[in-house]
């Protein structure tokens, strides 16, 4: 089991290190940051201000290292328009990101843990049939298409829910809702397997030849070992989800990370947006790594691998 | 061949059907997106602010000349959507053809000679797990300027993960089996076996899996160029169209409706072709 942990660590942080690399090269692509900066009506000699005021002047090399250096610490730097240190800025918007994908997520599990036992109790019969089709809705649905049409259903025409902005936990509900479309059609479908499997098992035809309850059989015996997967997949998603986030953040003006990403692009700021992109994928890492160790805990014939 | 012509269970009939409907759906896409030119009523960039927001054919006040209406600067709607038919598809078949051209040769590579490589490979595929793929592309195309090509690229080197992980897997199926083996002791080259033995043997999971990546480059695209860093106005892209028309969508619904109904349905439509698919090549269940 510490082997595994270990092995797991380490890969963990071999991908975080390649992504700090690429997030870095992602920011170079545009060529001369000084000039993107400094912005269209600047002078040469502004640029050059500016080139030295943000030490773009040294070798490339040199200001890698400087960056992987002080971001190791968690210093990004400085943001260029915002005029405030980048780990102050993502700190502050972060729990509005990570309540909207906590909020999604517990959406889509109530929604497709129930949808996927009945789809899997009635496999084949109509049940079935319906759930699988809306698994198949819900994967052709665009996003950010289905937060407008909630946004002129719920917000304008029934008045429900505040179209756009941060308050409140109503302004979650939309977003929170939209997100967990992402994640629903994956989750009923292992669901679904993992039940179909569980039901087929020897431990549940034992549990039926003792005469338990349905309910008994169902919940306690077949969706205990169908639920190992799906609580794996469902911190992947969350990953996904808070990555994903943006597109949602942006059609409601959630002020989010994800937002702040969207922001600082439309605005050249290369800290913010290459912290953006490597805190997202660290905390992917982080889900992933502790997907891999829920699920060698809850079944340990995973602990090999 | 075998799923389409067994003795008719309700569900394969249903699966069919489905497939079929698919079927319909890409088809019709396919031949507005090829023979837009010919089939459109209007010129799709032609503006005309005497005809702004004119409705579609089933609400009052609309204009037979405008069949789906018009839209912010009066464009025709309809053509609009018969060109914008034209950059779904061609993003979609673009990016997954970047895509697999990566991830296949990868995955093959990685499941075909195994050890360091294979660590190496999966590596890749973990690492490009993490990476979230809006935002890098939505940066990537801010940085560089949005245009066709570069979202088409960014794209493919941002979503080959799904065909390296099933062409590794599958190709480690493959590459034990006696046809393999054989080849090997006739003296066949490695690049003869990868070419013309593993490849045409995993080649039916790679369609079904080019299906998926098909409908998830379409929704992408969307999604970027609706907020602004996907391709580059006026060209008629459906989530640009939305974008545009945002503005408008509480007072004209419909200018929200139609291309996002367009877009749902030929997502839908890619996904019912590929189950089918995947039920024909029986590569479901494993």
């Amino acid at each position: 089991m510490l082997r595994f942990l270990l092995r797991r660590f380490v890969v963990a942080l071999l991908v975080a290190a390649t992504v700090l690399t690429l997030a870095f090269m992602l920011t170079r692509l545009s060529g001369d940051l000084a000039i993107s900066i400094a912005g269209a009506n600047a002078t040469q000699a502004d640029v050059e201000l500016i080139r030295k005021a943000y030490g773009l002047d040294r070798p490339v090399i040199v200001q890698f290292f400087d960056w992987v250096g002080r971001a190791m610490i968690g210093d990004f730097g400085e943001s260029y328009f915002f005029k405030a240190r980048t780990a102050a800025l993502i700190g502050e918007r972060m729990p509005v990101t990570i309540t909207l994908g906590l909020t999604g997520l517990l959406i889509a599990l109530f929604v497709s843990i129930p949808m996927g036992i009945a789809a899997a109790v009635n496999e084949g019969a109509w049940v079935d049939r319906v759930v699988q089709f809306i698994a198949l809705l819900g994967q052709a649905m665009p996003g950010f298409w289905l937060g407008l049409i909630l946004m002129i259903t719920f917000g304008l025409q029934l008045g429900w829910l505040p179209i756009s902005g941060t308050g409140s936990w109503q302004h979650y509900v939309m977003p929170g809702i939209v997100l967990a479309f992402t994640a629903i059609p994956a989750l009923t479908r292992l669901t679904r397997a993992g039940m179909i499997q569980a039901m087929s098992s020897d431990y549940i035809r034992t549990a039926r030849a003792k005469g338990l309850s349905r309910a008994s059989i169902l919940l306690k015996h077949a969706l205990r070992n169908a639920a190992i997967p799906v609580v794996a997949i469902a911190a992947v998603q969350l990953g996904f989800m808070l990555g994903g986030s943006i597109v949602i953040e942006s059609v409601f003006a959630l002020h989010g990370v994800g937002f702040l990403a969207w922001e600082s692009i439309g605005k050249n700021d290369f800290p913010v947006v290459q912290a953006v992109v490597l805190v997202l994928a660290v905390i992917y890492v982080a889900l992933t790594m502790l997907a891999d160790i829920l699920n060698a805990v809850l079944d340990p014939r995973l602990r090999t691998a | 061949m075998t799923t389409m012509t067994t003795i008719a269970a309700p569900r394969r009939g249903w699966r069919a059907a489905g497939t079929w409907i698919g079927a319909v759906i890409v088809g019709l896409t396919l031949f507005a997106a090829i023979f837009a030119p010919w089939i459109t009523p209007h010129d799709p960039y032609a503006q005309d602010l005497g005809k702004r927001l004119l409705p579609p054919f089933w609400m009052d006040g609309h204009n037979p000349m405008h069949l789906l209406g018009t839209d912010q600067i009066g464009r025709d709607y309809l053509s609009r959507l018969i060109y914008g038919a034209r950059i779904s598809m061609l993003i979609g078949i673009g990016v997954t053809i970047t895509s697999a051209i990566i991830g296949i040769a990868m995955g093959v590579l990685g499941g075909f000679v195994g050890g360091k490589v294979d660590d190496a490979v999966l590596f890749a595929i973990t690492t490009r797990l993490s990476i979230p793929v809006v935002l890098v592309a939505l940066a990537v195309v801010g940085l560089m300027g949005s245009s066709f090509t570069l979202l088409v690229l960014t794209l493919g080197l941002l979503l080959w993960d799904r065909f390296a992980v099933v062409a590794r897997s599958t190709t480690m199926q493959v590459r034990n089996l006696d046809f393999v083996s054989a080849a090997w002791c006739a003296g066949c080259s490695r690049f003869h076996i990868l070419w013309r033995e593993v490849l045409p043997n995993i080649a039916s999971h790679l369609v079904v899996v080019a299906t998926l990546e098909i409908a998830l480059a379409i929704l992408l695209e969307a999604a970027l160029s609706f907020l602004g860093l996907g391709v580059p106005p006026p060209l008629p892209s459906w989530g640009l169209m939305i974008s545009e028309a945002k503005e408008y969508m509480y007072f004209s619904p419909w200018v929200i409706m139609i291309p996002g109904i367009a877009l749902f349905v030929l997502v839908l439509g890619i996904n019912l072709l590929g189950d089918g698919l995947r039920d024909h090549f029986g590569t479901g269940t494993q």
